[in-house]
């Protein structure tokens, strides 16, 4: 099987790239490669979910949101997600299904507080394999 | 990465310019203050790059500025200092950063290092319970939605007068702990749901909770002012910020941003370099939305400033006036602010942006404490955790050629995964122990990416800026026992 994400180095952050098939499994990637960071995603089970909507402008911006709106549910709600259903992204919105649990501190650990995902050195990118993203995480 | 191939002319051995033509579009040339032998190391990054593109966004004056501590960041470097014209000039919350107000405060102790030695793992795991990280868990003060507003118009005088310090610290604070023109209208719920949990909280990443000990005074007389009075004697430092708030309010504005920038149709080469006229409305907004996390941030290091002053007192079995706790200096690094500079000969209204770089105001000058008007603003570097913080102070040479800036901190050298790679934070919290440094972090393994061997050495930053005359060293602290998230 192809690699879902890797982790990148940056000097004073950190980086993830993704892949997909498609956008849809990009964005999905992204985001288990964003809770990769956060947390084993082993220890995170399908306790809750929840229906996310997001919208931009283009692609790469609603890539952004995207994890952005993961981050504030971490931040805010103290919520782990570990699988996403990502429905079809077009005209620059989507539309997600979020399964994972509320952070106990008995049975996660927190590896980083990732705090913002940014358009720094952005790169969203389709060849005949599918789509690669590079995002840089502030953390 | 590549390394930066573009063009540098020494000034002279502390200053290095970008000349205005190594780009077209740039507005004003870069000037870069670093020695010959750091110079090395910011080329190896695209850093210089940044220092140009910073160069090209309307109404900058003077220069676009690195301080020695400089490295890569968004957009803008890490140690960056822009000062734009609030006629024709615009303001960008990537010149702030995503952690605004992040920043240093300073208590001194009348407790002597041969004092507190035997006591240093009880205070630390004092200071550990009493000084929550926030990292996936809820602060000590539960703060209201109503309560929110009133924090992010008062700054730290809403902790005071919750009995959290003293009026004593707000005279010792940049800006008295409260920045203007904040209004929570232009805060999101988000950001507002962010907030909430995390006010009071010391977060994650470089920042940290510092027991120190002064080794070494440089000027006896500004020192004592300051009540530094002796080597030996204890001084606890905090370096935090605005948390999970400051992060949402620039997401948020960088937004509104990208639709300014095609808007007012300003040309940027990255787009991370978002901004808006000041005089825009999305300009004014961000200013007022910043103003609201700056005093978030001052709220939160007042709250910590005074759970470490009560961790020592029940630690010390007295109270913290007895255990002379008294606040040096509280001083932002990421920050934007509207003040007046002399620009060829003429008094002239900017916006600074100071990411990663601290205001360093000369004596006499109107906006510093009276304590220290005779001497000039204290200025507070931290170092990394295995090596040293100093105290400076500004110069009048701060002020006529850096908009009154001079350097933050270390800068990094290593990324965090290449300092995870080169070291386990188990064997750093070892090393520190051998050294006498007593560690506590929420997160052990998150210990290796802040080790020493990941950041510039600070003496020879402040070399730099001691040197170029843009601050004057005052004392040097070394490190005793270290919280951190």
């Amino acid at each position: 099987m192809k690699k879902a994400f890797e982790i990148i180095d940056h000097t004073a952050d950190v980086g993830i790239i993704a892949y997909g098939a498609d956008v849809e499994e990009l964005f999905s990637n992204a985001a288990l490669a964003l809770f990769s960071l956060i947390t084993e995603l082993g220890s995170v089970e399908e306790k809750l979910h929840l229906n996310l909507e997001v919208s931009s402008e283009d692609t790469d911006s609603l890539l952004i949101e995207w994890l952005n709106e993961l981050i504030y549910f971490f931040d805010a709600k103290h919520i782990l997600f570990n699988r996403f259903d990502i429905g079809n992204v077009a005209h620059n919105e989507l539309k997600a299904t979020c399964y994972g649990e509320g952070f106990d501190p008995m049975k996660h650990k927190i590896k980083i507080g990732v705090k913002a995902a940014t358009y720094h050195m952005l790169k969203l990118d389709k060849n005949g394999d599918g789509y690669k993203a590079q995002i840089i995480l502030d953390i | 990465m590549a390394r930066w191939q573009g063009q540098l002319i020494k000034v002279d051995d502390y200053r290095w310019k970008i000349p205005e033509n190594y780009k077209t579009g740039m507005k004003v040339p870069g000037l870069i203050y670093a020695s010959k032998e750091m110079l090395e190391s910011i080329c190896e990054e695209q850093t210089p790059e940044q220092v140009a593109n910073v160069a090209f966004l309307p109404g900058i004056v003077g220069y676009s500025f690195a301080m020695p501590d400089i490295h890569w960041g968004y957009g803008f470097p890490i140690g960056g200092v822009a000062a734009m014209d609030i006629k024709d000039g615009v303001v960008s919350p990537g010149g702030v950063g995503y952690d605004i107000n992040c920043g240093v405060r300073l208590l001194r102790t009348s407790l002597s290092e041969a004092e507190v030695r035997p006591r240093i793992n009880e205070l630390i795991n004092e200071l550990f319970i009493n000084v929550p990280s926030g990292l996936g868990s809820e602060g000590k003060i539960k703060v209201s939605q109503k309560e929110m507003n009133q924090l992010m118009v008062e700054g730290a005088r809403w902790a005071v007068k919750r009995g959290l310090g003293s009026e004593e610290d707000l005279d010792v604070t940049e800006e008295g702990g409260c920045l203007g023109g904040a209004n929570p209208d232009k805060i999101s719920d988000k950001a507002v749901k962010r907030g909430m949990p995390q006010a009071g909280t010391l977060g994650s990443g470089n920042h940290f909770l510092e027991i120190q000990v002064v080794k070494e005074i440089f000027d006896s007389h500004t020192a004592s002012i300051m009540g530094i009075t002796e080597i030996g004697q204890i001084l606890v430092l905090i370096h935090t910020g605005s948390r999970g708030f400051g992060h949402q309010v620039c997401t948020d504005h960088l937004r509104v941003m990208e639709g300014a920038v095609s808007k007012y149709g300003i040309k940027l080469p990255d787009r991370q370099l978002a901004c808006a006229p000041l005089e825009s409305l999305e300009g004014k907004d961000y200013l007022a939305a910043m103003a609201c996390a700056a005093n978030y941030a001052w709220v939160n290091r007042q709250c910590i400033a005074h759970w470490a002053r009560e961790s020592f007192s029940r630690v010390f079995g007295t109270s913290p006036e007895k255990l002379g706790m008294r606040q040096i200096y509280d001083v932002a690094h990421n920050i934007a602010k509207i003040e007046e500079h002399q620009i060829d000969g003429r008094k002239l209204k900017v916006c600074v942006h100071r990411k990663g770089a601290t205001r360093a105001f000369p004596a006499g000058h109107k906006d510093i404490p009276s304590y220290y008007k005779e001497v000039g603003q204290p200025v507070l570097v931290p170092g990394d955790m295995g090596r040293c913080s100093f105290i400076a102070v500004g110069t009048e040479k701060a002020m006529a050629e850096t908009f009154g800036s001079t350097c933050h901190g270390a800068g990094r050298v290593l990324s965090r995964g290449a300092a995870r790679r080169s070291m386990k934070g188990i064997d750093v919290a070892r090393e520190l122990e051998r050294r006498d440094i007593t560690v506590k972090a929420g997160n052990i393994s998150s210990l290796a990416e802040e080790a020493s061997q990941a950041y510039k050495d600070i003496t020879k930053v402040i070399d730099v800026v001691h040197q170029a005359g843009i601050s004057r060293k005052v004392a040097m602290a070394i490190p005793m026992g270290v919280i951190k998230g």
